[in-house]
């Protein structure tokens, strides 16, 4: 036996207490819903997890009638700190439920455990401390003074980081006072209806967030009620772009990330083995199930054998398998539909004359699978050059001169993300400046921070979510003469808050607006 | 065991370099050699550090480990008592489990190397082959702060009184000053004095003190440096100085291993020394061998740890797996 054969070290599935059915989140309890109830699976077996219930249209009506009511009657009178609050203990809560959390995202979506439990449910309570700590700030988002939230968000979410897109929606969403109604994609509910648990815990008024569960139709009537007043969507662009249709003409401000394109550009002065390790965590990263993937490795011609023939090397090694084992790198395709774009994709590269390599992998014999594979020879006509694979498939270019590396880059309909791999400091800067991306790593690939606005030129959408720029997508300026918060109450009104801190419950009942800025501290603190 | 010869290693510089091992031609060379992303580099390391080795692999691995120990004492109050004791040690690491592998050296100063080998008496002998060989180390160790006819005399005494390998130190103020060809020179004329009167040679380890060079790409351009003039193993530390061995920088000198595999088809050892304790950093080493260069490295000719603490707390693991049960510090003997 070799010692690189690992023994099998699968975390456990003993933490992660799944029920037999699911039904929507809404109002603070799950109902059921009137849908036809439909089943989500591991893509790594194809076993069945748990049956989940499906929202039909007056699902919908229920849930956006609830989050208006909590939007209208607790939500928007709530001071900022107390919202602030309320987002904080999620974010702790998640933190004290990751084994569990990052179980539930493995089996329901594939991804390799090692991801899930380092990557992804980490960034989840980053991103609920980071925008809690915004909560009580708005006035500083760059908006003006008291920029006001915008009432109902309608959240639609996809499969690839069910509980990080999450994330990413909901915290600033609650963080700048607007409620919620979120749909998780229909392979991977799971990990959200875990969260809606989570909300329970965390005591979260009933209606602030909502989460209903269903296929496209479901989010195609979320998305197109009359009842909400903003649209947030990560997903294809096909979906997107019907999305921007239907929303057209109407009030609700819709913020869209779609899909991506990456060009990741290599000069020949790279430090190479660490441009190796960001190539294949740019595209082998949740097994290319990202939008920012780098699929598109631009690589200076005079370096391209060297560099594809030790990416060779590197993607042997990579292990394929179990995404609940701790040493599984590359996970199972998130389902039998997009394993077969996958493979359409792929073999129309051959058809086009590209040089297909995949890395020997043992296929497992249940389940979605796609072995780590590079396409060499690829023509920036090709279509594996210019359209979304969303899977494990690298298609590498060449350019010769800093100027034709940046024209290739940035010849796509997309434009999410970039990544420039050179030693040369001033080259970084003078090409980052020229790409036409959203986001533009430097000798480093896939690194999130909640504090980093992230988002799309062109076909990859418009928005941005993260850091201060990710706040505007929830709030709208106050105009001179309007009212900061036009639901206030008058002050002195009595509000009934459910909330689990007498000193936070009473809080709420005075108008923070009014109180002397900035905030005092409590006394007697550290000295 | 035989180290490379030192005309086929001055030949194969000379080729690789394309001139005379001067300064300019080897800073020309050494500065050529693509640059080391702190951040990429310490993250991939974390990322092996994250692999999980449990029952069977562990236990392999635990051997695995013991068979690759250079077991060592570097003190001033070294005595002949002292070095017996550690051979004993090395020769019979836990008595109360004679399924123990040995491990694969002894480490001493060049003053003890004569009470090492009669200690040794039969199990004195080429690891390989599951004997003890001795180390030494020489050139003035841990600083190098000598002339080079002191080292040299440090290293031919140590050869002669019966070591199989030298872990000599680089000039580390030289390298720092850009003096790569005295650097080239003195490393060469050690390998030349391992030689033995038979024609075989004792091995050569060439310390690079990597707490001293400060940076990754001093690190790379060091190791190459050392492996062109002719070093068997590259060495991370003397054990005298912090930083001692790190992943990264293991994994970085295990990356120039590869590359000159690649380029020259020849195989070159890399011993991290000083710092690793625990059982559970040196599984990461392995697994960092393993996937880096490949499993083949994971012999006593081509990775070693220089250690000394380290084997008791890889004994206690391997007794907790054979009994399912934590004992303490006194089930295992101190040497």
């Amino acid at each position: 036996m070799s010692f690189l054969e690992y023994a099998p070290a699968p975390e456990s599935r003993a933490i992660l207490s799944l029920r037999e059915q699911y039904g929507l989140f809404i109002d603070g309890q799950f109902v059921d819903g009137r849908g036809t109830p439909f089943q989500t699976i591991s893509p790594a077996t194809e076993e069945r997890l748990a049956t989940v219930a499906s929202a039909n249209d007056a699902d919908v009506d229920v849930a956006v009638a609830a989050a208006r009511r909590a939007y209208d009657r607790i939500w928007s009178r709530m001071s900022g700190r107390d919202r602030g609050k309320y987002l904080f203990r999620i974010a702790r809560l998640v933190q004290e439920r990751a084994r569990e959390l990052a179980v539930a995202e493995s089996l329901d979506n594939g991804k390799p455990i090692k991801e899930s439990r380092d990557v992804d449910v980490p960034l989840v309570a980053a991103w609920f401390f980071y925008y809690a700590g915004w909560a009580d700030k708005l006035d500083h988002a760059g908006l003006g003074a008291n920029p006001r939230a915008l009432g109902v968000a309608a959240q639609v979410i996809p499969w690839n980081f069910p509980l990080l897109m999450l994330a990413w929606k909901i915290a600033p969403a609650l963080a700048a006072g607007n409620t919620v109604v979120l749909k998780p994609a229909e392979t991977t509910p799971l990990s959200a209806l875990i969260f809606a648990e989570i909300l329970q815990q965390a005591e979260l008024p009933p209606g602030v967030v909502n989460i209903i569960t269903g296929a496209g139709d479901t989010g195609a009537a979320l998305v197109s009620h009359d009842g909400v007043d903003k649209v947030a969507f990560t997903g294809s662009t096909a979906v997107g772009r019907a999305i921007a249709k239907q929303v057209a003409g109407t009030d609700k401000k819709v913020t869209l990330e779609l899909g991506g394109k990456a060009a990741n550009i290599v000069f020949d002065d790279a430090p190479i083995d660490q441009a190796i390790e960001g190539i294949v965590n740019g595209i082998f990263f949740n097994q290319g199930h990202v939008c920012c993937a780098g699929s598109r490795l631009l690589v200076q011609e005079n370096v391209h054998d060297e560099v594809v023939e030790r990416l060779k090397l590197r993607l042997a090694t990579l292990r394929m398998g179990d995404p609940l084992d701790k040493n599984t790198d590359i996970g199972a395709i998130n389902s039998r539909e997009q394993l077969e774009r996958i493979r359409e994709l792929s073999d129309v590269g051959v058809a086009e004359g590209a040089e297909r390599w995949s890395a020997p992998c043992e296929i497992p014999e249940n389940g979605f699978w796609y072995a780590p594979t590079i396409f060499t020879n690829v023509q920036t006509s090709s279509r594996i050059a210019r359209e979304e694979i969303f899977g494990p498939v690298l298609s590498v270019l060449t350019f010769r001169t800093p100027a034709e590396a940046i024209a290739k880059a940035n010849n796509t309909p997309y434009g999410l993300s970039a990544g420039i791999w050179t030693d040369k400091g001033s080259r970084i800067l003078a090409v980052a400046d020229q790409l036409r991306a959203g986001v533009v790593w430097a000798n480093t690939f896939n690194r999130f921070d909640p504090a980093s606005p992230f988002g799309g030129y062109k076909e990859s959408g418009y928005g941005r979510e993260g850091g201060r720029h990710g706040l505007a997508a929830y709030l709208a300026p106050t105009a001179i003469g309007q009212s900061a918060e036009p639901h206030r109450v008058a002050p002195g009104t009595h509000v009934p808050i459910e909330s689990a801190d007498p000193a936070a419950a009473s809080e709420t009942h005075s108008d923070a607006r009014s109180e002397p800025r900035p905030a005092t501290t409590k006394k007697g603190g550290a000295k | 065991m035989s180290g490379t010869s030192l005309v086929t290693a001055r030949e194969r510089a000379l080729a690789v370099l394309g001139g005379e091992p001067d300064d300019a031609t080897l800073r020309r060379y050494l500065h050529g050699i693509a640059g080391v992303d702190a951040v990429g580099l310490e993250q991939r390391a974390a990322g092996l550090g994250t692999r999980s080795i449990k029952t069977t692999s562990k236990r392999r691995a635990l051997d695995t480990i013991i068979s690759l120990i250079d077991l060592t004492t570097l003190e001033g109050a070294d005595t002949p008592g002292k070095v017996r004791s550690l051979v004993a040690k090395a020769v019979n690491p836990d008595p109360a489990d004679a399924t123990t592998p040995r491990v694969a050296a002894v480490c001493v100063y060049g003053d003890m190397v004569p009470f090492a080998v009669d200690a040794l008496g039969a199990a004195h002998g080429d690891p390989d082959a599951g004997l003890i060989s001795v180390a030494a180390v020489a050139t003035a160790f841990p600083s190098g702060r000598a002339s080079l006819d002191v080292k040299l005399a440090d290293t031919a005494e140590a050869v002669a009184a019966g070591a199989d390998e030298i872990d000599m130190v680089i000039d580390r103020g030289a390298f720092l000053a850009g003096r790569y060809g005295l650097v080239f020179d003195q490393i060469a004329a050690v390998k030349e004095a391992c030689r033995r009167p038979d024609g075989s040679s004792a091995s050569l380890k060439v310390i690079l003190e990597t707490g001293e060079l400060a940076t990754y790409d001093n690190v790379r351009r060091a190791s190459w440096l050392a492996i062109l003039a002719g070093g068997d193993f590259i060495k991370t530390s003397t054990g005298k100085v912090q930083p001692a061995a790190t992943l990264p920088v293991t994994l970085l000198m295990l990356e120039v291993v590869r590359d000159w595999h690649l380029a020259t088809g020849q195989r070159i050892g890399v011993k991290p020394a000083g710092g690793i304790r625990a059982s559970k950093d040196a599984i990461k080493y392995l697994v960092t061998v393993a996937e880096t260069v490949g499993e083949e490295w994971l012999q006593p000719h081509l990775f070693r740890f220089g250690a000394s603490s380290l084997l008791n707390d890889v004994l206690l693991q391997r007794q907790k797996m054979s009994t399912g049960h934590y004992s303490g510090a006194d089930y295992v003997t101190i040497d």
